[in-house]
């Protein structure tokens, strides 16, 4: 059997991963999905609209930027990849784009959404007051008090947030929320899922559209350097969406390193950490069967990160396979070293990161790199949301 | 031969009470005396709640419980355990598990449908186990041990799925009441609910038919059991055992109020 990378399978396996395991109140409405997906997205109509709000509402191409400081103290060749300058301040918005147009065409009249640190919820928000459309977000209430410039933002834009009170209070208890509010309303609602998660076709759905990033990459890459395939990509997981996108272009291409970086919290055997690669057996979270974290009875465990973005106790699919297969190489940091990578960006390249997109940064002293290397860095979203955490922590980032 | 559930279906016909409580709640070891009350007071079939941390299709009532069940102690093991003398106590009343896929997946399906029909269990209710994956890795499994599933059927199922739904038991369907958790309140305009539920009643299908989610008293039982032939009451018990000293009186209070 010939294994691709990008394409499930029918019912939406990568490997031993994926599937959709949903309560019957979810089928007609993942089904729907599953069914019309790929030809909405093949629409030429849906392409246009898609393609031009991705350059001129979005911002896209995002530059491809060579940082010649931080390449000199790794003794490598370093470019960012700038989703940071997207509108909204992450790639999140790529995915939401793409997601109103297809529940525009669905006929569908609310959204709601999930969200941890606080993006996908801005990103949501800001295309349903775009369209028009009505919007809620479910964010934990730890989230909502360490993330809560994005609060703001959301309100501003429109939405409704509503706090995830149950489990642990972050991610994992919003997206129960949102699966839950969905199943309360199964016929005007589309649930904007904004990682590469959730029951098929999510995960692939959501690889398509941020597929992007890595489209951008190739052409930049080749008018930079000569040629479109570097050594390594490197990008932060949590649910793992911008490294599906940074990814995706270079799944097929073995001579491209994949390096995907997750959140170790107080360090992977703390018992504090969300280093799901590491600490994941094969289950089933949100609708998916993935790497999870989970105790010996099946029960889910609370993962824990300084990241709100990365404090999530699974991975996407296909992520859980890049990491069983060997495809992907995956690294784990803590929340020190992401703080530091956030002060070292800071000073040698005038962009400050945000949390989640410091975990990557901070890999850079395991990738053994060489002087004649190219590494691309997904920046998948600036610094402005964790200015009180990196308030906070102002002596490690001195 | 027909086994218990299609035995409480036969002797009955009609306003069957089904009830739903969580394994180990209020306290880890209320598991048996609770089952014993509620069969005491009358229930018909009984749902026993195996806890989930994530219990994606419930409302806040089995969640918060479920969540106590587990600080409790509570695991499949432990229940397996309390249900060992299940059949000297409660001998023909059809007793089911309801739960969610991780956990039994983590047991074993092999060794959590052994040790369910070494304990009595007459049927299983899994709501995130996809129809297909049941009849591709499990179907063979449930029957060896003598097993039924139960599978939800909602106001959005299509027809043909209802049918094959209707094809893969031999016990009952579960009639999601409208759209919604575990415990919410019925918010369908007036008509709406009856038209789906005479609808499912015309497909003349194998099966009797349960009316879940929503139900919580005597009226809306009574309501419920006009279009199907009994209904399935969770949250309203688990509220009813909330906070009390003596949580098998409670149950048992509880269920002789529904039919009284």
């Amino acid at each position: 059997m010939t294994t691709t990378y990008q394409q499930p399978t029918e019912r939406g396996y990568y490997g031993q991963f994926g599937g959709a395991f949903i309560p019957e109140m979810l089928y007609p409405n993942v089904e729907e999905l599953r069914q019309r997906y790929l030809d909405i997205l093949a629409e030429p109509e849906f392409q246009a609209e898609y393609q031009q709000l991705l350059r001129d509402y979005v911002g896209r191409p995002t530059p491809l930027f060579e940082a010649k400081r931080l390449s000199e103290k790794y003794n490598t060749r370093i470019y960012l990849k700038r989703e940071d300058l997207c509108h909204t301040g992450a790639h999140k918005v790529n995915n939401t784009v793409g997601q109103i147009l297809l529940a525009k065409r669905l006929g569908k009249t609310r959204i709601i959404a999930e969200t941890g640190a606080g993006q996908h919820g801005v990103a949501t928000a800001t295309v349903c007051a775009l369209m028009g459309m009505q919007c809620i977000v479910y964010m934990g209430e730890i989230d909502m008090e360490r993330q809560k410039p994005n609060v703001y933002r959301m309100r501003l834009l429109g939405a409704e947030v509503r706090a995830a009170l149950s489990g642990s209070r972050t991610l994992k208890d919003a997206t129960n929320e949102a699966i839950r509010d969905w199943i309360s309303n199964p016929v005007d609602t589309h649930y904007i899922i904004g990682s590469v998660v959730g029951p098929h076709p999510y995960p692939d759905l959501v690889a398509r559209l941020q597929a992007v990033i890595s489209e951008e990459m190739r052409k930049q890459l080749l008018e930079k350097t000569g040629s479109e395939l570097p050594n390594y990509v490197v990008a932060c997981v949590g649910g793992g969406s911008n490294a599906a996108g940074a990814f995706y272009h270079f799944l097929e291409e073995p001579a491209v390193q994949l390096v995907a970086v997750e959140a170790a919290g107080h360090g992977v055997n703390s018992g504090h950490s969300a280093a799901t690669s590491v600490l994941g057996k094969p289950g089933i979270i949100h609708g998916s069967r993935t790497l999870l974290m989970q105790d010996e009875e099946g029960q889910i465990t609370e993962p824990y990160s300084i990241s709100a973005g990365l404090d999530y106790p699974g991975i996407g699919p296909l992520h859980a396979f890049l990491a069983d297969s060997g495809r992907a190489r995956f690294i784990s940091i803590e929340d020190e070293q992401a703080l530091r990578a956030v002060a070292e960006l800071s000073r040698l390249e005038g962009i400050i990161p945000a949390l989640e997109t410091a975990h990557a940064l901070a890999a850079l002293q395991q990738l053994g790199a060489g002087p004649d290397d190219v590494v691309v860095i997904n920046l998948s979203g600036r610094g402005d949301k964790d200015l009180e955490t990196y308030l906070k922590h102002a002596e490690t980032l001195a | 031969m027909a086994n218990r559930i299609q035995q409480a279906f036969e002797k009955k016909g009609k306003n069957l009470l089904n009830v739903y409580f969580t394994a180990g709640y209020p306290r880890l070891e209320s598991t048996v005396p609770v089952l014993q009350a509620l069969t005491k007071a009358g229930a018909d079939l009984i749902e026993i709640g195996m806890p989930f941390s994530d219990p994606l299709a419930d409302g806040p009532v089995i969640q918060q419980s479920s969540t106590v069940a587990l600080q409790n102690g509570m695991n499949l093991r432990v229940l397996f355990t309390q249900l060992q003398d299940l059949r000297s106590t409660v001998p023909d009343t059809p007793v089911l598990l309801m739960g969610y896929l991780n956990p039994v997946m983590q047991f074993g399906m092999e060794n959590f449908c052994r040790e369910a029909a070494a304990a009595g269990v007459d049927g299983v209710i899994l709501p995130d186990l996809p129809l297909d994956d049941y009849v591709a890795e499990y179907q063979d499994i449930f029957k060896r041990h003598n097993l039924r599933p139960v599978f939800l059927i909602t106001p959005q199922t299509a027809p043909e799925r209802i049918r094959r739904i209707d094809e893969l038991t031999d016990s009952f369907l579960y009639l999601v009441s409208g759209p919604g958790t575990t415990g919410g309140a019925n918010t369908q305009a007036e008509g709406v609910q009856e038209a789906y539920f005479q609808r499912i009643e015309e497909m003349q299908l194998r099966n009797p038919r349960l009316i879940g989610f929503g139900i919580g008293d005597k009226a809306s039982f009574q309501h419920a059991c006009q279009y199907a032939e009994g209904a399935i009451i969770g949250s309203a018990l688990i509220r009813a055992l909330d906070g009390v000293d003596d949580a098998p009186a409670a149950a048992q209070r509880f269920v002789q109020s529904v039919l009284a």
